[in-house]
């Protein structure tokens, strides 16, 4: 029989990984860790997005009453009104997020969550998935003063409640993942803020009158399958197939923006 | 075997490119082949000034930072091949709060431990308990960036106890935090200690928390390990004696006899009597100044643990940095 000591066959130094390693404690489960993120985030948006809420909502107000005197009715009346709505999502899901990511890389907020045994999709997904539900009142009040401004009919506005969660989820996956990969907190804010410019004027001014290198910004731009869809149900007969295509796009879009976004997350957290 | 054996372990911060006309920031060599080993049971501290590397030695055993070259095994796990492990193995407690800042600490306190896996039910059971332990009860409802500092701080470390783990790491846990809170720090870690057999690492610059928590402590300076005993150890490399320094508010109460004896062995400068003591005697002359009328007639007073102090400067570490409250 050998009796040659563990710390002689195992060297000076420990051996990693033996028999004895203790057993490791579970990981958390991807649904309640996300039930617990978004609820975290949601409660975080409640107390300090509010009175920003309240700017989005009163810059899409304003764009529409702006635009009034200039639009009347028809195809440009509907786009006005879906892209002001949709402008309120941009800016909670793409601007605000982006600037959140940012600064919680910036200032090590990303620890937290990489010292513990979360799925970093729970992660993105819990903050993404607030942030956009966070935008739902503000989009309907404005979707509804616009139709009231622009004489729209209202009877279709239910198609809100997938524009709201698919174009969220694609701006902000896009949001996040800026946040995530901008070398720095400065920058991150800055693409946040011109990805909503971008949505603004892509999403707002008319599509027809573009130039046609603006067009191509507008088609890669994930918001606007969301206006288009909105737009078209404020048609008199809406084209539902158009507004399924749309929704298509956005919902495609959106899962390819938060798994990039988890990407980003994970090469964020594991430096 | 050790809980946390560290090996050989080096870690450089590259050198950051200056910016037009900005000085280029050179390579910072932060972990300079460190080699300790954490016993199982044990509150083992690393002490040392600010910047002396133990934010980066810590960063690295919770998997949150890779290391050049070198070893970790932590309750027998490689984390420098599997760092994601480091969060089902340790609880950690970093020296910021960014990410529960806009968060309730009732909110903070739960999510975390739904995040460490516990079920919604363990997890507001376990958030109820751990908020009682630290009396933090009346602050449950308020988010964490309405509260002071040390409160703030406190709440953090209630987070890295929820669902539970056989190691504590912990970074500068007590900055900022009153005697009460520092109190229930150290009650929390005891008691995880003595009950469930936890292993507690954490970081510290205050020499007078070094002095009266710690079982172990490893000196760190410039990135490396100067000096690892027992506190008492390293005081026996430079002599016993403490010292003491009593502020009064305006004349010492000599009417106190133990405030009278200790004035005779005092030096004083204005309002501020120095002394030094053998650690036992120290203590007890705290315990009479802290009570009755001398208290009353107190400013201020620090108990200096002028041995590690010296053990740091004998073993050629910057003096500037550790704090002695
Ligand atoms: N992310 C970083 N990039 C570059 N240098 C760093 C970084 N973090 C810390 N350092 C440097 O490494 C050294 C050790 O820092 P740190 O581990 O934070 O010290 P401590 O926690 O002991 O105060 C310091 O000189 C610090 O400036
Ligand atoms: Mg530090």
């Amino acid at each position: 029989m050998s009796v040659v000591p563990a710390q002689a066959v195992a060297g000076a130094g420990p051996r990693p990984d033996d028999g004895r390693a203790a057993p490791l404690a579970p990981r958390a489960r991807l649904l309640p860790a996300l039930a617990a993120v978004y609820r975290a985030q949601l409660s975080r948006a409640r107390v300090a997005r509010i009175p920003l809420l309240f700017v989005a909502t009163f810059q899409s107000v304003g764009i529409m009453v702006l635009l009034r005197g200039v639009v009347s009715g028809g195809d440009p009346a509907r786009s006005v009104v879906s892209g002001s709505a949709v402008l309120v999502v941009a800016f909670v899901a793409l601007n605000l997020l982006a600037q959140y990511f940012g600064q919680l890389r910036a200032g090590g907020g990303l620890d937290h969550y990489a010292t513990l045994p979360v799925p970093p999709a729970a992660v993105v997904l819990g903050a993404a998935g607030a942030y956009a539900s966070f935008t739902v009142p503000g989009t309907v009040v404005t979707a509804v003063v616009g139709c009231l401004l622009f004489q729209l009919p209202m009877a279709h506005l239910w198609v809100l409640a997938a524009v709201v969660p698919l174009s969220g989820a694609a701006l902000s996956g896009l949001g996040a993942a800026l946040g995530l990969l901008a070398p720095r907190q400065e920058l991150a804010t800055l693409c946040g803020q011109l990805g909503m410019s971008a949505a603004l004027l892509l999403g707002v001014l008319p599509a027809g009158r573009m130039p046609e290198a603006i067009g191509w910004a507008r088609d890669l731009l994930p918001s606007t399958y969301g206006v288009e869809a909105l737009a078209h149900s404020f048609a008199p007969r809406p084209d539902w197939f158009a507004v399924c295509a749309d929704l298509g796009v956005c919902a495609a879009v959106g899962v390819l923006s938060l798994a990039v976004a988890t990407w980003a997350y994970r090469r964020a957290a594991a430096r | 075997m050790p809980v946390c054996a560290v090996r050989d372990l080096v870690k450089t911060y590259p050198a950051l490119r200056g910016r037009r006309g900005a000085a280029q920031a050179p390579a910072v060599r932060a972990s300079d082949g460190i080699t300790l080993d954490v016993r199982r049971g044990e509150i083992f501290g690393l002490l040392g000034p600010n910047g002396a590397g133990k934010s980066t030695l810590v960063r690295q055993l919770t998997g949150l930072l890779r290391p050049d070259s070198g070893s970790i095994s932590v309750l027998g796990h490689d984390l420098v091949r599997h760092p994601e492990r480091a969060a089902r193995l340790l609880g950690y407690l970093g020296q910021e709060s960014t990410a529960l800042d806009e968060l309730t600490v009732a909110l903070a306190v739960e999510t975390t431990g739904r995040l460490r896996g516990l079920g919604t039910r363990e997890a507001r059971a376990e958030r109820d308990a751990v908020i009682d332990e630290l009396g933090l009860a009346d602050l449950a409802g308020r988010a964490l960036k309405k509260l002071s500092g040390g409160q703030r701080r406190l709440a953090c470390f209630a987070t890295a106890l929820i669902g539970e783990r056989p190691l504590l790491v912990l970074d500068e846990p007590t900055t900022g935090m009153d005697p009460v809170a520092r109190r229930a720090v150290w009650a929390a870690v005891d008691r995880r200690r003595a009950e469930r057999g936890a292993t507690v690492l954490l970081v510290t610059h205050n020499v007078l928390e070094a002095e009266s928590v710690l079982d172990r402590v490893a000196v760190i300076d410039r990135g490396r390990v100067i000096a690892c005993d027992t506190p008492g150890g390293l005081k026996e490399m430079v002599g016993e004696e403490v010292r003491l320094e009593l502020v009064w508010r305006d004349r010492p109460p000599l009417d106190v006899p133990e405030v009278a004896a200790l004035g005779a062995a005092a030096r004083t400068s204005g309002r501020r009597w120095t002394l030094r003591l053998p650690a036992d005697e120290a203590r007890s002359a705290v315990a009479a100044v802290t009570a009755g009328p001398a208290f009353a007639a107190l400013d201020d007073f620090t108990l200096a643990t002028p041995s590690l102090e010296d053990v740091y400067l004998a073993l050629g570490g910057r003096a500037e940095g550790l704090v002695k409250a």
